[in-house]
C-alpha cells in the first residue's frame, strides 16, 4: 500500500502526543516530544521519495539519472536542528524547575493559582 | 532600497552574533546601548522599506535565485504594505523595550540583548516572508528567543511553569505547521506562497488541502493564542520580565493572526475562496469566543499581570474576527486595530512593570491602594483602560470602528454588540485594577484568592523609590501613540489601500514571478453614528461595571448573591485553566481535532 | 491521568490522528513525487555550483536564508540555556567532591576509549565538513562528531574536561559565536560583492574540494558553531550535576 509511511507519521503524532498528555515526568514528557519530531521527519521525506530514485548525491551517478527529491531532505536537516535547540532548551528549563519544585512531575508544577 | 528588506532582519543576527563575540570585552552599558543602536537602526530600516513599498508589493529574491520554469527555486521577501507596516510597528515596540530595560533591569548582559535582537530578527523576518517554511524558520526563532525570554526568572517557580507550558505548547504548534507544510508541499510542489496559491488555483480543493490548510491554521491559531489553543499565554505572559511582555503582547500574538491572513489571501484562496463561506463563520466564531472568554477571565484574575494576558487574548480574537471576515475590510479594520491596541496593552504593561520596580508586587488586593505615591503611572494605567473600551474617537476605537462596519457588511450584524461587551469586560478589569491600586477604593482583600506573586528575586535592580524616566517615558509614548493614530486622519484610507494590496490574490502571484500589477487605491469610510454609539456604549458599560465590582456589595442590593454566582458560573472555566502542561495538550488536540473535522465537513 | 483529560485525549487524537491518515490517504501515494522543484534542484546543482550533493546545496544555495534563521535558531537557544542555567543565588559552585568521585568510578579502560577516539573523530569531522558538499555531510553532521569526540572524553571518565569549557577564556563560545558571525557575514558578502544577500559570489570551481562557491565557507562556519553551540549546551547541563545548593 502506498500510503503506509503517512500512516506510520499519523500513528507517531497520535503516539508522541498521547505521551505528552499522560506523562508523569517531564523527561519523558520531552522525549514524547522527540517522537512527534520524528512523525514530522517521516512525513517530510516520504513526501519526496521517488520510487526507484537514487539520493541526490552525483558524486558517482550521472546527472540525468532519477533521484529523490533534494529539497524535503533539506527541509528535514533544517527541522532536526530545530527541533533538536528547542529540546535543549526545554531540559534546562527543567532542570531548574526540579531544582525549584523537587519534582520533575508535571502534575505537580502548578504555582499560579489553587 | 530594497535591499532593506534582508537587511532588517540580518543586521540584528549579525549583531547579536558579535554581541556575544566580543561579550567579555563590552561592559553593560556598552552592550545595552549597542543592542538599542541595532534595534533603532533596524526600525529605521522597516519604516524606509514602508515608504518604498507604498502601495506596490516589493520582491527580493535570495541568492538572486530567481525562478525557473515558472518554479521558483529560492526563497523571497514578498514585502507589501501591511507586512513592512507591522515589522515596523514590532521594531519600534523593541527600541521601547529595550529602552524600558536600559540600566535597571536585573539581566545578564548581553545574553538578554542578544535574546531580544534575535526575537526582533525572528519577528521582522515573518512579517516579510513570502516563502512558507522561510515562515516557519522564522516563527521557530521567534519563538525559541521567547520561550528563554519568558523562563528568565528561573528562581521563581511560577516563571518556570510559565516557561515550560509556552514552550511545549508551541512546540507541539510548530509540528503541526510543519506536518502542514509537507502536505500542501506534497499537493503543490511549492514551497513559495505565490507558487502555491497558482497551483491551489488549478488543482482544486481535496482532502490534502483541507487537512494541510487546518494543521497550519492551527499552529499559527496556536501562537496567536485562540481559544481553546490559549491556555500558555496567561501563564507566560505574568511572569515573563516587562520589556519581554510588552514584546509578547504588543506584537508576537499578532503576529499568529497575520500568519493566517497571508496564507489565506496569497495561497489557500486559490482552492478554498469558493468556500469562504464555510471558513468564515469559523474563524469569525472562534473569534468572538475568544474574545469574551478572554474578558470574562480578565475580570477574574487579581494578578494584574494576568489579567493583562486575558486582555491580550480577548483581543487577538477581535482581532481573528477581523481577519476571519476574508474582505479587505476586514484586514483594513484589524491593521488599525493590530497597531492601536498594541501600543495600549504594551503600554499597561509597562505600568504593571513600574508597579513591581516600585512596590514589589502585583497583585491587586496585596496592592491595594498602595499605589498613591505613583499619580502618572495611575493617569497613563486609566487612560488605557478607557482606550481598551474603545474611547472615541481615538486609534482603538477607530479600529473596532473599522471591524464592526466590515462585520456588519459581511453580514455579521451581532458582532458590534458581543466585541462591545467583550471589550467592556477587558477594561473593567484594567480600569478596576486601577481603581484598586492608585486610589485605594473598593475593599481591601475579599473576592479573588490570593495568588502568589511571590517576587523572590526583583526584575530590576536599585532605584526603588522612584520610577526612573527610562521606564515611564515607554509607557508614556505608547499611550501617546494609541491615542495618535485614531486621530490621524489620513490613517483608515492608508489601511484600506494596504488591506486591498494584501488581499490580492492574483497581484500576489504577478508581482513575485514578474510582472508588475498595479492597483488603485482604496478608501475607508468614517465611522458611522452606531460606531461612535457602541463606543460610548462601551465606555458606559465599562465603567459601569467597574463601579459595580467595587462598591456593588454596599450600594446594589442582592449583588452579593449575582457576583457568587457569577463566580459559581465562571468557576468551571477557570479550573480549566489549570497550568498543568497535559490539560493544555489535551484541550490543543481536540481544538485541531474539531477545526479540522469542522472544516472537512463544510468544505467537502 | 484524570478521567476528563482522558476523554479529551482520546477524542482529540481520534479526530487528529484520523484526520491526518485520512487526508494523507488522499494524496499521491509514496514514491509518486511529482512536483518540478526538486527536479530542476536536482538537475541544476552541479551546473550551477559543481558541487555533487544536491541537498548541500539547496540548504546553503538555493534555501541559504533558511539556514541563516536555522544557524541562529541554535545561537538563541545556546544563549538561553546558558542564560536559564546561570548560577543563582542558592547555589554556591561546583562541588568537586562530587565530581572526583564521579571520575574515581570511571573505569580505565573507558577512560582511555574516550582518549583515544579524539583523534579519528577529529579526522573524520575534518573530512565531513570539508566535503560537504560532494558527499552527504556538511557542517551540521561534522560539528556534532566534533561535539561527540569530546563529550566521549567525558564521558569515558575526564569530567574536568567538560567542566573546563565552560570557562569564558576557553574558546568556545567564541567558536560558536564566531561560526554565526561568519555565516551572517557570508550573507553580507554576497550583497558587498555582487548586490543580492546570500548570492554565491566565490568562483564555482570545476570538480573537487574546492567547488560549490562559498559552500565550503559555509560548511565550516556552520561546523564551527554547532560543535561550540553544542559543547557549551552540554557542558551547562553536565555542570548542574555538580553544582551544590547552599541550604
Amino acid at each position: 500500500m502506498s500510503v503506509y509511511p503517512y500512516l506510520v507519521a499519523a500513528w507517531l503524532l497520535g503516539v508522541g502526543l498521547y505521551g505528552v498528555m499522560s506523562s508523569r515526568n517531564y523527561i519523558h514528557l520531552i522525549i514524547c516530544l522527540t517522537v512527534v519530531q520524528a512523525s514530522t521527519y517521516v512525513l517530510l521525506l516520504s513526501v519526496g521519495y521517488v520510487s526507484h530514485g537514487k539520493a541526490p548525491i552525483f558524486a558517482d551517478i550521472p546527472t540525468s539519472s532519477v533521484t529523490v527529491d533534494p529539497v524535503v531532505q533539506a527541509l528535514t536537516l533544517t527541522d532536526v536542528v530545530v527541533e533538536a535547540t528547542v529540546v535543549a532548551l526545554l531540559l534546562a528549563l527543567v532542570v531548574q524547575a526540579n531544582k525549584r519544585f523537587k519534582t520533575v512531575d508535571p502534575n505537580a508544577m502548578t504555582r499560579m493559582r489553587d | 532600497m530594497r535591499q532593506l528588506a534582508p537587511l532588517a532582519v540580518a543586521v540584528p543576527l549579525l549583531g547579536a552574533a558579535l554581541l556575544v563575540f566580543f561579550h567579555t570585552l563590552l561592559p553593560r552599558i556598552a552592550a545595552e546601548l549597542l543592542a538599542l543602536g541595532i534595534a533603532i537602526a533596524a526600525c529605521v530600516m522597516t519604516v524606509l522599506l514602508l515608504v518604498h513599498v507604498g502601495h506596490g508589493l516589493t520582491v527580493y529574491w535570495f541568492g538572486g535565485w530567481h525562478p525557473r520554469q515558472g518554479v521558483a527555486i529560492g526563497i523571497d521577501f514578498a514585502v507589501s504594505a501591511v507586512g513592512a507596516g507591522l515589522a515596523a510597528f514590532v521594531s519600534l515596540l523593541m527600541v521601547l523595550a529595550l529602552v524600558y530595560g536600559i540600566h535597571y533591569l536585573d539581566v545578564r548582559h548581553p545574553y538578554y540583548q542578544v535574546l531580544m535582537l534575535t526575537f526582533m530578527a525572528g519577528m521582522v523576518g515573518f512579517c516579510l516572508s513570502g516563502d512558507l517554511f522561510n515562515m516557519f524558520v522564522m516563527f521557530e526563532l521567534m519563538s525559541v528567543s521567547a520561550v528563554a525570554l519568558v523562563g528568565y526568572k528561573v528562581s521563581e517557580g511560577a516563571a518556570l511553569e510559565g516557561g515550560l507550558n509556552f514552550a511545549v505548547i508551541n512546540t507541539i504548534g510548530a509540528f503541526l505547521f510543519l506536518l502542514g507544510i509537507a502536505l500542501i508541499y506534497a499537493h503543490t510542489g511549492a514551497l513559495n506562497l505565490a507558487q502555491m496559491g497558482a497551483s491551489l488555483r488549478h488543482g482544486g480543493d481535496d482532502r490534502v488541502v483541507v487537512v494541510a490548510f487546518t494543521l497550519i491554521i492551527g499552529a499559527l491559531l496556536i501562537k496567536a493564542a485562540i481559544v481553546p489553543f490559549h491556555f500558555w499565554l496567561a501563564d507566560a505572559y505574568a511572569v515573563a520580565l516587562t520589556p519581554v511582555c510588552l514584546l509578547l503582547a504588543g506584537a508576537m500574538s499578532e503576529l499568529g493572526i497575520y500568519g493566517v491572513g497571508q496564507v489565506w489571501f496569497t495561497a489557500f484562496q486559490g482552492a478554498l475562496g469558493s468556500h469562504a463561506h464555510v471558513v468564515r463563520p469559523i474563524l469569525v466564531g472562534a473569534g468572538l469566543l475568544t474574545a469574551l472568554w478572554g474578558g470574562a477571565m480578565a475580570l477574574t484574575e487579581d494578578h494584574i499581570k494576568r489579567l493583562l494576558a486575558f486582555v491580550t487574548i480577548s483581543f487577538v480574537g477581535v482581532f481573528l474576527i477581523g481577519v476571519g471576515l476574508l474582505s479587505e475590510a476586514g484586514v483594513a479594520g484589524t491593521s488599525v486595530y493590530v497597531v492601536a491596541d498594541g501600543l495600549v496593552k504594551a503600554s499597561l504593561f509597562a505600568c504593571a512593570g513600574i508597579l513591581q520596580h516600585r512596590l514589589g508586587k502585583v497583585g491587586q488586593h496585596r496592592l491595594h491602594g498602595r499605589g498613591g505615591g505613583l499619580p502618572a503611572t495611575g493617569i497613563v494605567f486609566a487612560a488605557g483602560g478607557l482606550l481598551i473600551a474603545s474611547l472615541p474617537p481615538f486609534g482603538p476605537f477607530l479600529g473596532k470602528a473599522m471591524i464592526d462596519d466590515a462585520a456588519i457588511k459581511a453580514g455579521y450584524w451581532f458582532v458590534p454588540a458581543l466585541v462591545a461587551v467583550a471589550s467592556a469586560l477587558c477594561a473593567a478589569a484594567v480600569l478596576r485594577a486601577g481603581a484598586r491600586v492608585f486610589l485605594g477604593w473598593g475593599d481591601a482583600g475579599s473576592d479573588a484568592p490570593d495568588l502568589a506573586d511571590e517576587d523572590t528575586e526583583p526584575e530590576t535592580r536599585a532605584g526603588h523609590d522612584r520610577t526612573p524616566a527610562i521606564m515611564f517615558v515607554p509607557a508614556l509614548a505608547l499611550l501617546a501613540g494609541a491615542l495618535a493614530t485614531g486621530v490621524w486622519s489620513g490613517l483608515p484610507d492608508l489601511a484600506a489601500t494596504a488591506a486591498r494590496r494584501f488581499t490580492d490574490f492574483g497581484g500576489y502571484h504577478a508581482a513575485v514571478f514578474g510582472t508588475a500589477h498595479h492597483l488603485g487605491s482604496a478608501t475607508s469610510s468614517a465611522p458611522e453614528w452606531f460606531d461612535y454609539a457602541y463606543g460610548a456604549a462601551t465606555v458606559g458599560l465599562a465603567v459601569a461595571l467597574t463601579g459595580l465590582n467595587l462598591w456593588g456589595v454596599r450600594v446594589v442590593p442582592g449583588w452579593r448573591r449575582a457576583s457568587a454566582a457569577a463566580a459559581f458560573a465562571i468557576a468551571p472555566i477557570r479550573t480549566l485553566h489549570s497550568g498543568r502542561v497535559g490539560d493544555y495538550t489535551a484541550a490543543l488536540t481536540l481544538g485541531i481535532g474539531v477545526l479540522g473535522a469542522l472544516l472537512a465537513v463544510s468544505l467537502l | 491521568m484524570s478521567r476528563g483529560r482522558l476523554a479529551i485525549a482520546l477524542i482529540g487524537l481520534v479526530l487528529l490522528v484520523g484526520g491526518l491518515a485520512w487526508g494523507t490517504a488522499g494524496s499521491y501515494g509514496f514514491g509518486h513525487y511529482h512536483a518540478l522543484y526538486g527536479r530542476i534542484v536536482a538537475r541544476d546543482s552541479v551546473p550551477d555550483r559543481s558541487a555533487t550533493n544536491a541537498v548541500s546545496v539547496t540548504t546553503f544555495d538555493y534555501r541559504g536564508f533558511d539556514t541563516l534563521g536555522e544557524e541562529f535558531i541554535l545561537f538563541v537557544s545556546v544563549a538561553g540555556v546558558i542564560v536559564l542555567l546561570r548560577r543563582m543565588r542558592g547555589e554556591s559552585g561546583r562541588d568537586e567532591s562530587l565530581l572526583a568521585e564521579e571520575d574515581r568510578r570511571a573505569s580505565e579502560s573507558s577512560r582511555w576509549l574516550g582518549l583515544a577516539l579524539v583523534g579519528p573523530l577529529l579526522v573524520l569531522t575534518v573530512y565531513i565538513v570539508a566535503h560537504g558538499q560532494l558527499t552527504p555531510g556538511g557542517g551540521f553532521q561534522g560539528g556534532v562528531i566534533l561535539m561527540s569526540a569530546v563529550a566521549f572524553v567525558a564521558v569515558g571518565g575526564e569530567s574536568v574536561v567538560l567542566l573546563r569549557l565552560r570557562r569564558a577564556s576557553s574558546g568556545v563560545e567564541l567558536a560558536e559565536s564566531a561560526g554565526a558571525a561568519g555565516f551572517a557575514m557570508i550573507g553580507f558578502g554576497g550583497l558587498v560583492a555582487t548586490g543580492t544577500f546570500f548570492e554565491n559570489f566565490i568562483a564555482k570551481g570545476t570538480s573537487g574540494l574546492l567547488t560549490g562557491g562559498f559552500i565550503p565557507l559555509a560548511n565550516i562556519a556552520v561546523g564551527l558553531e554547532v560543535a561550540g553551540g553544542l559543547l557549551v549546551v552540554i557542558s551547562e547541563l553536565f555542570d548542574q550535576r555538580f553544582t551544590r545548593e547552599r541550604s
